[in-house]
């Protein structure tokens, strides 16, 4: 219609035509219009690491995501109309970051924005979805959501902070590592948060934290940190980022070798999408690792984590179905999906039908209290703080046996609460 | 990692030399051979023939690579100062956006040709860390051998010296630039085919090592060979010393400073002569 407009030489009568004619037509669709505001589907924005320093977690967040959406839709999508995501890389920079939140919202005209991990760029992407006014839901463990430092469109209902992992779980390593504690960490915003609340947590229980040694995210080598470690540690504390991971675990075990070494507590980022059974890694036997989610199927497994792995295409030994090389960051990746059915949820308490709703979603998911354990959230019951926008789960600690990460300790919610440090539902939108 | 460095540097600094290029892509070479030696030691077998192989076919592969974009980029540009590092940027995105579109965004590790760890009262180190020192030096030796005592080393310094004279003598300057650019981004090659089983292949991996060799080579002063090895050792240690015992963004600042210091006092670099 418009093309033909355009190409025609225009004069008043063929104006006033073409005018007709185009109200005739907007008025024949006028009703199917009506209709698709009910049958449309919904358009969901997924920030995804793809490229950069987070993309072995983006392979993974984007394999998740995919395979809760088709199950989410297999069940009749939300409020009875489809749903369609669009995935967009933001090169795990905080920049780019921003960008993406505004082309998925203003471009894709997505009805929310969910799933980045990296704790830098979901600070420097949020205060832009606050400007948006897009609901924006993180998958990060940082405390960036809980602390008050970010604003009342910014929720956290897929993963547990930083800061009540670490706290939940410092009683157990004071009492079976030992008390003097090394912590090896990188130097940003979620490497900080361990800095800050594990050494917190420890002077609580009556241990010390001797040395912090901060690391840049973009390090290639670490040999020259290594030395730093005190030799009276008790306990080496590590948790590492990016895609130089396998080095520092590698190095770490040059380091020591077989002689003799402290106890080592990592946490599981340090071994994101690598082989625990890796050459070179040998020395981790007998170490312990957090998990948000055992890698390994445990034998006390709930019924629903077996249909979950093949949804997600994960083995049970956590690495693809497809090759045994490529190992999934399974102690993450949950967060996605569980992400995804909190958003079902609150579209459909909120009685979600355009973006004019957006903020009813948002009350709707600050009134939630707290998810039972199953299908829709895999990794177990969690609790919600509205007023802080975050959530609180259990949290394991894991052995190495035989070259597989074994359960020996699982924390309670209780464990891990702390103090409210802001309340978001007194913020306007 | 002052070898490495070194030969990275080194490079970077024959090309600079030689050709008067400053090459913003050598970092993307060095990225370029990393990758190849994960290809290379995925398609053969057992671990120590595919280091072999890699550290043989990635620099080869490499230079021609560099060859080619000098006959088809830089000579068509005259080298002209301004318009090759633009050129060499352009060449830079090409290489990288490339190995992330045919190699992936991850990182992949290759294995060492061997494991052996060598174990001190308190602490243990690689072995094959210190093989790395070793063969960087025999490779430096060997270019530093291939400059002063060969034929095309001393056509290569002819070029250098004065590139006029040099072609009234009846010396194919065009080749001898060609050649000059693959070897320069050989060695980044050889370089990354040596660490590769240290760090590990990852497309964004050329920065760190561009940054650092054009640090050394403006304080070894441009072209000169030796002034870029006293100078990669420098940094090298410094850099490891100063983030060891202090943080490593100070030994950042610290390279940095000699550089501007270097500029200021001495701007033809340490061992440099007056262009």
């Amino acid at each position: 219609m418009t093309t033909d407009l355009a190409g025609l030489k225009t004069n008043r009568r063929r104006v006033l035509g073409g005018l007709a004619a185009g109200g005739a037509l907007m008025l024949g669709a006028a009703p199917r219009f009506v209709q698709a505001q009910s049958s449309a589907p919904i358009k969901l924005g997924f920030q995804l690491h793809r490229t950069g320093i987070g993309a072995a977690y983006g392979r993974w967040y984007e394999r998740t995501t995919q395979a809760a959406l088709k199950l989410l839709n297999d069940q009749g999508g939300i409020n009875g109309r489809p749903v369609e995501i669009v995935f967009e890389d933001d090169g795990t920079d905080p920049k780019r970051g921003a960008e993406v939140v505004e082309k998925l919202t203003t471009q894709a005209g997505c009805d929310l924005i969910f799933g980045p991990l990296f704790s830098h760029v979901v600070i420097g992407s949020a205060p832009r979805a606050g400007e948006l006014k897009v609901p924006y839901l993180v998958c990060s463990e940082g405390y960036h959501v809980a602390s008050g430092m970010l604003n009342r469109w910014t929720l956290q209902p897929g993963i547990t902070d930083v800061r009540a992992q670490v706290s939940s779980m410092a009683p157990w390593v004071m009492q079976n590592l030992g008390k003097k504690v090394t912590m090896v960490f990188p130097d940003y915003a979620f490497g900080h948060d361990h800095r800050d609340f594990f050494t917190e947590a420890v002077k609580a229980q009556g241990g010390e934290v001797i040395a912090q040694i901060a690391i840049p995210p973009t390090e290639t080598s670490f040999t020259r940190y290594l030395p730093q470690i005190p030799a009276e540690t008790e306990v080496l504390y590590h948790v590492m980022v990016g895609p130089a991971v396998l080095t520092f675990v590698k190095e770490l075990g040059e380091f020591y070798g077989s002689g003799a070494r402290p106890q080592i507590f990592g946490f599981i980022d340090s071994l994101e999408a690598v082989d625990t059974a890796a050459p070179g890694l040998e020395f981790l036997e007998g170490t312990h690792f957090w998990e948000g989610h055992c890698r390994v199927k445990q034998a006390d497994a709930p019924e629903w984590e077996s249909t979950y792995r093949a949804a997600v295409g994960v083995d049970d030994n956590g690495a693809s179905v497809s090759g045994a090389r490529d190992v999934a960051t399974y102690a993450h990746m949950f967060s996605c999906w569980e992400t995804l059915f909190v958003i079902k949820k609150g579209m459909e308490a909120s009685g979600y039908q355009s973006t004019a709703d957006r903020q009813k979603f948002v009350e709707a998911i600050e009134a939630m209290t707290a998810f039972d354990a199953g299908l829709e959230h895999v990794q177990g019951a969690k609790t919600f703080n509205g007023k802080t926008h975050q959530v609180f789960g259990q949290q394991f600690i894991s052995k190495v046996e035989g070259g597989k990460l074994m359960r020996v300790h699982a924390t309670s919610i209780d464990d891990g609460m702390y103090p409210d440090a802001v309340d978001y539902t007194a913020q306007s939108f | 990692m002052a070898a490495v460095l070194a030969l990275t540097a080194v490079g970077l600094s024959l090309t600079f030399g030689v050709m008067r290029v400053v090459n913003v892509a050598h970092g993307e070479f060095f990225m370029l051979g990393a990758v190849l030696a994960w290809v290379v030691a995925q398609a053969v077998p057992s671990a120590p023939l595919g280091f072999v192989a890699a550290l043989i076919l990635c620099p080869l592969v490499v230079g021609a690579v560099a060859a080619l974009a000098d006959t088809a980029i830089l000579k068509r540009l005259n080298y002209d100062p301004e318009a090759t590092i633009v050129a060499t940027i352009g060449i830079s995105y090409i290489l990288q956006q490339g190995a992330l579109s045919f190699f992936g965004p991850d990182a992949r590790a290759v294995e060492a040709p061997f494991s052996l760890r060598l174990q001190f009262p308190w602490f243990g180190y690689s072995g094959y860390k210190l093989f790395v020192v070793v063969a960087a030096g025999l490779v430096l030796l060997a270019v530093w051998l291939f400059m002063t005592r060969s034929r095309a080393g001393l056509v290569m310094r002819a070029t250098q010296v004065d590139r006029n004279t040099a072609r009234a003598f009846g010396i194919n300057v065009d080749r001898v630039y060609a050649g000059t650019f693959a070897l320069g981004a050989a060695l980044a090659a050889v370089a990354a085919v040596l660490i590769v089983p240290i760090q590990q292949a990852h497309y964004l991996m050329g920065h760190d090592p561009l940054l650092l060799s054009f640090i050394v080579v403006i304080i070894g002063g441009l072209g000169s060979i030796r002034g870029t090895l006293i100078a990669a050792l420098l940094i090298g240690l410094s850099d490891g010393i100063i983030s060891m015992f202090f943080t490593p963004t100070l030994a950042k600042i610290v390279a940095t400073l000699a550089v501007a210091l270097v500029l200021v006092f001495r701007p033809q670099g340490l061992f440099g002569a007056r262009a």
